[in-house]
């Protein structure tokens, strides 16, 4: 008797637990949902006045001038700052789990800066302004060149935590100070260039860059995925996943490479998108808690809807003015970010 | 069983741990005293294979840890670590489920699961189940700790200090846990402890170490005498026999100046 009642509470335990992660589940789906939705309507709205049924109708079958834009202009944008959502909302969730800190997003390991100095560099000394491969080019190595960086001096050093956010954090003001530096050498158009690099800007996303930074942002993410168990293991102490089995340094520097690409494939192509590594892991937080096999997707999907919102309402809501991605993330991130720290009271943050 | 032969660890130049040889068969409670920097941490972490001893070995159940993969240790050798860092919201669900790592190939299964939700139910701890790791008390905090290294079904389990930040109350809660867990689950249990009353009162055999060296292994009865506590401790102590079990009652830090050598005489 004593012990029938016990396997029902037992029970009762385990399917509380299935019931919350089901529950995650169905989010993960309607947050598919709400980035599907949210994509058609990007593809429905613009600069042309273009009715809705003509975009619709332009997936599909040819009606001239509607198909064109639909399919030239709206939808390589709408799927980059999907995947550049994507690219950034993973990889903050990542740098956040394996450095043990809710501060950290690709901007604090120096790789947004990093790769800013990059785009400096062929803009002043390598024609970027014509030549925008340059600016990728140099973009990637650069960040590249931060991560290695990174990497290096954790492998010399111990590959904790707190190794890679300093070593990061020095990267980043030695970057930006150097980035100053050539700017200030630079001619007013070079500035100019720089500073709207930095702002972030989908309106050159075709078709190549796509395939390009979608190698990038994608690939890493099985990868990324395999250690989510132990990314969970990592949060609770670098000793204690050690007794577990965790090679524990080993997971931290291939994920932070992995990481890193990713940052790098969603930066490089379109300029500094701050904001989102850092706030797209927080809000998937807050309503998944912190089981990395469901923050993980979580922090990409909802990465994806931020980005393509302020993408959409950025150059629509001033016509004919586009404002810049960069800038629209932070005025309705900030808010929103702000918004949802105050009112969360509950369980998780 | 768990053998330690003739164990040595140097950080350095610096000697932490010289000729270190200890048992502890499953089903049994050892307690590692001394004072603080005395190299019980080094010793648990050598026993963890965290780190590598300089010589000498460690068996368990006649195989070399040393050669072993992590996750094979892992299967038989849990830890209780004496916090638990985390600065991210988590369910002691997700805590306890951790201990099963080393079964765990991509994500946990349903068998994690039950096992999980079992050890949470054999240690009184299903109410908890899904409330956030941070928001427990201290004692449940270290219960959990315990419930998940008991999750990884080890033979035998390390904890560092596990009563060092409880309430009395707590205290002897979770070494009454321990004690029936080392005899149902038959899992030997070798702890680092700071309470000499605790550890009296709990273990089957105390080890005594001072800078590095084993002074003394020994049943509590045996080890518990005012010259080997005036020995390890440099302090004056008279020992009361209660219950059958001794309690050390410290009395004075005894004068630097005296050598080691004539404590022992």
């Amino acid at each position: 008797m004593n012990t029938d009642c016990l396997t029902i509470k037992n029970q009762d335990m385990k399917n509380q637990y299935k019931a919350l992660k089901y529950r995650s589940l169905v989010l993960l789906a309607a947050f598919f949902l709400i980035a599907s939705v949210i994509a058609v309507i990007a593809l429905c709205v613009g600069a042309s006045s273009i009715s809705v049924t003509d975009s619709i109708l332009a997936l599909i079958e040819d009606n001239g001038m509607a198909r064109s834009i639909v399919w030239n202009l709206r939808l390589p944008r709408v799927i980059m700052a999907l995947l550049i959502g994507i690219g950034l909302g993973t990889s903050g969730a990542v740098f956040q789990a394996v450095l043990r800190n809710p501060l950290a997003s690709p901007f604090t390991l120096g790789i947004g800066s990093s790769a800013g100095f990059g785009a400096v560099i062929a803009i002043v000394f390598f024609n970027g302004l014509v030549n925008e491969y340059a600016v990728v080019i140099w973009a990637f190595i650069f960040t590249l060149l931060s991560s290695f960086l990174i990497l290096g001096v954790s492998r010399y050093k111990g590959a904790t935590a707190e190794t890679m956010i300093l070593t990061g954090i020095a990267l980043m003001f030695l970057f930006s100070s150097l980035s100053s530096f050539l700017q200030y050498l630079g001619t007013k158009e070079e500035v100019h260039g720089i500073v709207f690099w930095f702002f972030g800007s989908l309106s050159k996303a075709g078709y190549r860059e796509i395939v390009m930074s979608g190698i990038m942002i994608l690939a890493p993410m099985p990868f990324v995925f395999r250690f989510a168990f132990d990314f969970n293991l990592m949060t609770a102490g670098d000793e204690s996943a050690g007794a577990l089995g965790v090679n524990v340094s080993g997971v931290r520097m291939l994920s932070i490479a992995l990481a890193s690409l990713m940052t790098s494939g969603a930066i490089c192509f379109t300029g500094v998108i701050g904001f989102i590594g850092l706030v797209a892991p927080h809000i998937a937080r807050m309503i998944f808690g912190s089981d990395n096999l469901f923050l993980i997707p979580a922090s990409a999907l909802i990465g994806g809807v931020l980005v393509l919102s302020a993408d959409t309402l950025g150059r629509t809501v001033w016509l004919p003015h586009v404002i810049p991605i960069g800038i629209v993330t932070s005025f309705i991130g900030v808010p929103f970010f702000l918004y949802l720290l105050i009112k969360k009271t509950k369980e998780y943050w | 069983m768990l053998q330690v032969g003739n164990l040595s660890f140097n950080y350095g130049k610096t000697c932490v741990l010289k000729d270190i040889n200890l048992n502890v068969k499953k089903g049994e409670i050892i307690s590692v005293l001394g004072p603080n920097g005395v190299g019980k941490t080094t010793l648990l972490k050598c026993l963890l294979g965290m780190i590598k001893p300089c010589s000498g070995f460690i068996e368990m159940d006649e195989m070399d840890i040393l050669k072993m993969s992590s996750t094979h240790r892992a299967r038989l050798i849990g830890y209780v670590p004496q916090a638990f860092p985390s600065k991210f919201p988590m369910t002691v669900f997700d805590a306890v489920l951790m201990g099963r790592k080393p079964y765990v190939r991509f994500v946990p299964s349903e068998n994690d699961l039950e096992v999980v939700s079992q050890v949470l139910m054999s240690m009184n701890l299903n109410h908890l189940g899904l409330k956030d790791f941070d928001r427990i008390s201290g004692g449940q905090k270290q219960k959990v700790l315990i419930a998940r290294a008991i999750a990884q079904e080890p033979n035998y389990l390390v904890l560092d200090e596990p009563s060092s930040n409880l309430d009395v109350r707590h205290q002897l809660e979770v070494m009454d846990m321990l004690r029936k867990l080392a005899q149902k689950e038959n899992i030997g249990i070798i702890m680092a402890m700071h309470s000499l009353n605790l550890a009296s009162r709990f273990s089957d055999r105390i080890a005594m170490l001072k800078s590095g060296c084993m002074v003394c292994n020994g049943t509590p009865l045996e080890v518990m005498t005012p010259k080997i506590i005036e020995t390890v401790y440099k302090i004056e102590a008279n020992i009361h026999r209660i219950n059958g079990y001794p309690y050390t009652i410290p009395l004075n830090p005894m004068p630097e100046n005296r050598t080691n050598k004539e404590l022992l005489n």
